[in-house]
């Protein structure tokens, strides 16, 4: 490992691919967990990078523009402004309703591990100055899958946008319906999708971003029902798994199928955002949405 | 044709034993009617002793037997008239899902599910029953058009699930069916399903959220399927009758989960042992359930839906002292 370290050196250019650098990141939350240790090798291209340099770019690599996995945390610092944060319903947890052999050590190690009681971070905050109801999924928590407490913090958060009538947006980095809750982890999605109807009859804003992976019942359901949907660069974003499929049809995929891009053509997104251009993204899509950020003062009537 | 499972196979022993004596009887002119009347008896204990302790993974097998009545069985039974409508208005009309207009009982209504083939050759036709994105998008059109002319929709789920390949994800079988889930949800008229077999995941839900959700005795539904889930959980999916234990995928399980609103009793055996009559308990209880709808508004037929949806779900909530102010 440490070999590496020596073979070639190269040095990160800041700030070149893209004309603005990192908008507005929030340096008071130091970003946990991810990237460890001082140096990190890029999962894609193998350039080595600095942690500080991973950080200032949004956690994407400058090179080939991989994008790192970011943690819920991570990724509320990165979205919103500083100290605009407030948490909802972070009492939540999950219970074993099947009797599910293991399911509650999992979880426990989860929690250890993510520091997080649930895959899902839900809360109000602002982004540039509009005020959002937030909702961050976290691939760490047995891969970002929904249980009953991801199904119901996520639903309480739609309800309360419903409720302020301000937007809504999810970043959603799941692999499914959590299997270990069985049926009810199905119905999660119904349950789910059945508060976004009413937040759509309302004509409140839903922009759900979709960041590896987001397949499973999360994708066939609130991930793929957002107003706007946007889409991290490379992120994989589908209904059934890669080798399910490939069993079924008996031939080999084209290697960027269901990747953001393959769904961007295909028409199932939006737009494909650079990280570092999501929070700009997310703004503008407010403004247009707009008369409900900082200065419009009256929230009412509109 | 049913095929026989091998929990079956003593039944199936006695049956022909019975038969043998019959003939011998017939042939020989010896009266042996105690004999044959003792071993009648005996079947009869045995089925029920063997039907009414079947093993979860048991269930599964008589609800993917062959000789159920698929959903156009079923509408055969329930409409006096009906009319099939095809195509999705956008791609195709998928022959996975069929769906029409018709009367029950001289009531107009929409019925709508999953078609499995009765044959191989019809079930390549029909894909095993697992339908595309377009098969939810023309379901989803039929219900809009119910809900435009104030018909009830009733569906018939039996699918393994959505279809898995690569024409299904390039023409979006996630957002199909979570279109379905979001609009189904405000369907301004009343909705029954009817879990009739297999209830494979999300290609089952994508019909699946209605006021109504009744199941059939041996019929399953599940997040995954159960020989998935061992493949996932034991990395054997000869461990499938493990994980449908596991999983509580059977009537009672949903029924006591709260999914399911009632189980409909199918003859001993399963469905496929009477179709005819497992087609009219099917549509007594759609009919006596959907005269209990029509008597709420819509409104409250709506908040009682999403009432129903809410609370969906087991969690733990610890009370936290709020840090805002």
């Amino acid at each position: 490992m440490h070999r590496d370290l020596f073979k070639k050196r190269q040095y990160a250019t800041l700030g070149q691919q893209y004309a603005e650098p990192v908008p507005a990141i929030n340096n008071e939350i130091p970003a946990k967990d991810i990237p460890k240790g001082l140096v990190n090798k890029c999962e894609s291209c193998g350039e080595l990078l600095m942690a500080k340099e991973l950080q200032k770019n949004a956690h994407t690599c400058p090179h080939c523009g991989h994008h790192f996995s970011v943690d819920a945390p991570t990724r509320l610092s990165l979205t919103l402004d500083s100290d605009t944060f407030e948490e909802f319903d972070a009492g939540i947890s999950s219970v074993d309703p099947l009797g599910f052999p293991g399911y509650m050590d999992k979880v426990h190690k989860a929690q250890e591990m993510s520091g997080l009681a649930e895959g899902i971070v839900t809360g109000q905050g602002k982004i540039s100055g509009f005020p959002v109801v937030i909702g961050v999924m976290d691939a760490r928590f047995i891969m970002g899958s929904m249980g009953s407490a991801v199904g119901e913090k996520l639903t309480r958060a739609i309800e309360k946008a419903g409720q302020l009538r301000i937007p809504l947006i999810l970043f959603t980095a799941s692999g499914g319906a959590r299997m270990q809750e069985g049926i009810l982890s199905l119905m999660q999605m119904a349950k789910t999708s059945a508060a976004l109807e009413r937040l759509q009859e309302q004509g409140t804003l839903f922009v759900s971003v979709i960041t590896h992976p987001t397949t499973g019942g999360v994708s066939a359901s609130f991930a793929s029902l957002g107003d706007i949907i946007l889409a991290e660069p490379g992120a994989l974003f589908g209904f059934a798994g890669r080798r399910v499929i490939e069993q079924t049809i008996r031939q080999n995929l084209p290697d960027d199928f269901q990747t953001a891009e393959f769904m961007l053509k295909h028409g199932m997104v939006d737009k494909v955002v650079h990280r570092a251009q999501l929070r700009d993204t997310l703004t503008t899509i407010l403004r247009v949405h707009g008369l409900r950020g900082e200065g419009s003062g009256d929230t009412t009537g509109i | 044709m049913a095929t026989q499972l091998e929990f079956e196979h003593p039944i199936i022993e006695l049956q022909s034993k019975i038969q043998e004596l019959r003939q011998f009887m017939q042939e020989s002119g010896m009266n042996l009617n105690d004999e044959v009347d003792k071993l009648e008896r005996r079947l009869l204990e045995l089925k029920s002793s063997v039907y009414s302790t079947l093993t979860p993974w048991q269930r599964v097998q008589v609800a993917r037997q062959p000789g159920r009545p698929t959903t156009l069985d079923y509408i055969q039974g329930l409409c006096s008239e009906f009319i099939e409508l095809h195509g999705d208005r956008n791609f195709r009309d998928d022959p996975a899902i069929v769906g029409g207009i018709g009367l029950m009982d001289g009531e107009p209504v929409t019925v709508i599910g999953t078609q499995k083939g009765r044959d191989t050759k019809e079930n390549i036709h029909r894909n095993f029953g697992m339908a595309h994105p377009e098969g939810y998008r023309k379901a989803l059109r039929l219900m809009k058009q119910a809900e435009q002319y104030h018909r009830p929709v009733v569906l018939f789920i039996d699918t393994a699930g959505a279809y898995p390949g690569m024409s299904a994800e390039e023409r979006g079988q996630s957002e199909a069916i979570a279109r379905n889930l979001r609009e189904m949800a405000g369907l301004k008229t009343p909705t029954i399903s009817v879990v009739a077999g297999e209830g494979g995941s999300g290609g089952a839900l994508g019909l699946g959220v209605t006021d109504r959700i009744f199941v059939l005795e041996y019929a399953w539904y599940s997040v995954i399927a159960p020989e998935s889930a061992a493949a996932i959980m034991w990395k054997d999916s000869g461990q499938a009758a493990r994980a449908a234990e596991t999983m509580r995928i059977s009537a009672l399980d949903l029924l006591e989960l709260g999914v399911a609103d009632g189980i409909i009793k199918e003859p001993e055996g399963g469905a496929q042992k009477a179709p005819a009559q497992t087609i009219q308990s099917v549509k007594h209880q759609v009919v006596s359930s959907l005269a209990e709808l029509k008597q709420l508004s819509i409104a409250e037929l709506l908040q009682a839906r999403y009432d129903k949806y809410r609370d969906m779900g087991v969690y733990f909530e610890r009370s936290v002292d709020k840090v805002s102010t």
